[in-house]
């Protein structure tokens, strides 16, 4: 176990630095740079800006600068929010966006899980349908459209809810309606699915054969065996909602991690590119780990190697 | 012969020897046809009632984004004058003069823009360009999906290993920046590609379209890469793969002829629920304002520019809405179906 997860978190390593040199060339590739979208700049002065955060050197040496000083902790500072570090900046976004996708997966987890067992439990039924059908639909309605119908019913025309920013309980409401929602109709599938494939498993008529009572069997034989391949979607699924919320962002205006990363991109604003990219990558390797441990806990027959 | 009562000898006589009658021979005749896999498959999928409608609904779909249009008396970059916002079925002051004049005038079935352009026709586009970065950047995902993945499964070993790790490394950066970096990045070679004679076609499909395949087609090869992979792993020890490297058949034949065809059940489902993933993303990228450029709709940028004028002209956004979730889920559904009927695990 402590040997897998040294190796996980080696290989994880040499992931980032893949991913950061891939980014670090490809966006330096690019055409375009930080300072040419200015207006009334001269060359001058463009020269000078350039001078001032080294863009001047080759681009090999820029890359060994940065990532000798990428290791020390030191991501530079932003090209385009002036004098304000990267770091800066990713400390104060990230709260905001963790807070919005924990809360989106915890509900979606809280919604999917159950539903889908009900699903299951029922087959055929009434409410097996009419949880599939909700799930389908899920699945295949865009989280900006959910977006815009929420905003356009809820914020508009009845105006019970706010429609900008992330400042109480009921902002959360809509963002989180609209980001939660494919997840959990995923999550349903998933674990509807997964249920059924344990509900016909030889160990459980053995567990009713020797009278067990409902709950036990449920929870402890059927729920633990089938849980599986959700808690595989969730892991990168947790690191793509907090990450990922682009869309949400900015139809509600909420001033996350998701919003400053494509302003970075749209403005070549190079070092909050690879602050971010680096930020993100560690987050989803280390989600995975999460995950494998995790899946290690709930089935101790799975072997980590 | 002298017969041993404890041998296992076969007591054969003459009689055994006589040509068998044809009464005989109609009870050995298999009396079903034997059904083939695709046969089976879709007599499965025509039985699913979902499915078959969803493929009704996808051909329908694609009529009216593709069939439709040719017809259709107005163009989706024409401003008629003084026809601005529109509602449905509205005309604008002149084109009520002309009917009142007698002429006929096409109606605007949806309305039209902010701009005056039949919002019909420019749904009708829409669905076009999202069915097509649906179909084509599929297609060529399968492609190198497919060769990836068979390539690191059959030679294993280092090979996978490293093979797998770029998969991972391309897994691990958000889409997003690549998709921005490799647009800008396509960009520039594309419209000096399109100068060049017998590239000229590029300006017609659009440069910034063609990076939309080319960035979906990069990106998300992997998760086929991945697929192709798990299912070659297992076939490759089958012992048909062995037969045919004893016959001394060549390591990209074995691929191609027994490995690929063999899972191909799989690759076409895997490719229909890709379809609607793709068609899922543009709809995003659109709606962030990096998908098709400005005169081109996609059903992302119609639904993204409307909105802004969302309280007082809701169906500009309803009808784009409605229409990108209703291919996404026929496609869904559709691919269900597919599974559910060429899936071998699922057969029963």
């Amino acid at each position: 176990m402590f040997k897998y997860i040294v190796k996980r978190i080696v290989l994880g390593i040499v992931t980032i630095w893949a991913v950061a040199t891939l980014t670090f060339f490809l966006m330096n590739m690019v055409p375009g740079g930080p300072f040419l979208s200015e207006k009334a700049i001269s060359p001058q002065a463009t020269a000078a800006l350039e001078a001032k955060y080294g863009l001047d050197k080759p681009m090999s040496q820029r890359y060994f600068t940065y990532m000798t000083d990428a290791l020390k902790g030191d991501f530079g500072d932003s090209l385009k929010q002036r004098g304000r570090t990267v770091t800066s900046i990713i400390t104060s976004r990230f709260p905001v966006s963790a807070r919005l996708g924990g809360s989106c997966v915890l509900v979606s987890m809280i919604l999917g899980i159950p539903l889908g067992c009900i699903a299951a439990l029922k087959r055929g039924k009434f409410a097996d349908s009419l949880i599939s059908v909700v799930a389908t639909c899920g699945i295949a309605v865009p989280s900006f459209v959910i977006c815009t119908v929420l905003m356009y019913f809820l914020g508009v025309k009845l105006a019970i809810l706010p429609t900008i920013g992330l400042d109480s309980i009921k902002h959360y409401i809509m963002p989180v309606a609209a980001l939660s929602f494919y997840p959990t109709a995923y999550i349903m599938r998933l674990m509807r699915s997964s249920m059924l494939d344990v509900l016909g498993q030889d160990y459980m008529r053995t567990a009713r054969a020797k009278g067990l009572a409902g709950g036990v069997i449920l929870f402890k034989h059927a729920l633990r065996n089938a849980i599986l391949p959700v808690i595989t979607y969730v892991g990168p699924m947790l690191a793509y909602t907090i990450t990922g919320s682009f869309v949400v962002e900015k139809i509600f205006v909420i001033p996350g991690l998701g919003g400053e990363f494509i302003k970075a991109i749209n403005g070549r604003d190079y070092t909050m590119i690879m602050g971010t990219t680096i930020f993100l990558a560690t987050l989803v390797i280390i989600m995975n780990v999460f995950v494998d441990i995790a899946y290690k806990i709930v089935d101790p027959r799975i072997k980590l190697k | 012969m002298k017969e041993n009562a404890l041998s296992f000898q076969l007591k054969l006589k003459p009689e055994d020897f006589i040509p068998a009658t044809e009464e005989e021979k109609q009870s050995q005749v298999i009396m079903r046809e034997s059904v083939s896999f695709w046969k089976d498959g879709m007599r499965r999928l025509r039985k699913n009632k979902v499915a078959m409608v969803s493929l009704v609904v996808i051909i329908l779909v694609m009529i009216f984004s593709f069939i439709v249009p040719m017809f259709y008396p107005y163009s989706y970059k024409e401003q008629i004058k003084g026809a601005n916002n529109l509602g449905p079925m509205e005309y604008s002051a002149g084109e009520q003069e002309r009917i009142d004049a007698g002429e006929k005038v096409f109606p605007h079935i949806f309305g039209t823009d902010k701009m005056g352009r039949d919002y019909a026709i420019r749904v009708m586009m829409g669905s076009r360009i999202s069915l097509l970065v649906g179909l084509i950047a599929t297609g060529i995902i399968l492609i190198i999906g497919s060769i990836y993945g068979s390539v690191a499964a059959f030679f294993g070993g280092w090979v996978d290993l490293i093979m797998m790790r770029i998969v991972d490394i391309i897994y691990t950066i958000p889409d997003i920046l690549l998709i921005v970096l490799l647009k800008f990045a396509l960009d520039d070679p594309l419209t000096r590609l399109a100068t060049v004679p017998g590239f000229s076609w590029i300006n017609v499909v659009g440069s910034n379209l063609i990076s939309i395949f080319l960035v979906f087609a990069l990106l998300y090869w992997v998760g086929m890469a991945r697929m192709v992979r798990s299912q070659i792993l297992t076939l490759k020890e089958s012992e048909y793969v062995t037969a045919a490297r004893a016959l001394g058949v060549g390591n990209g034949r074995i691929i191609k002829k027994h490995l690929l065809t063999n899972c191909i059940g799989t690759l076409i489902v895997t490719t229909t629920l890709q379809i609607p993933s793709s068609i899922f993303t543009e709809s995003f990228l659109s709606f962030l304002g990096m998908g098709v450029a400005v005169p081109l709709p996609s059903l992302g940028s119609l639904a993204s520019d409307a909105i802004n004028g969302m309280g007082t002209y809701p169906h500009l956004l309803f009808i784009p809405a409605i229409l990108i979730s209703l291919i996404i889920l026929s496609f869904n559904l559709f691919g269900d179906g597919l599974r559910d009927a060429f899936d071998p695990k699922l057969k029963n």
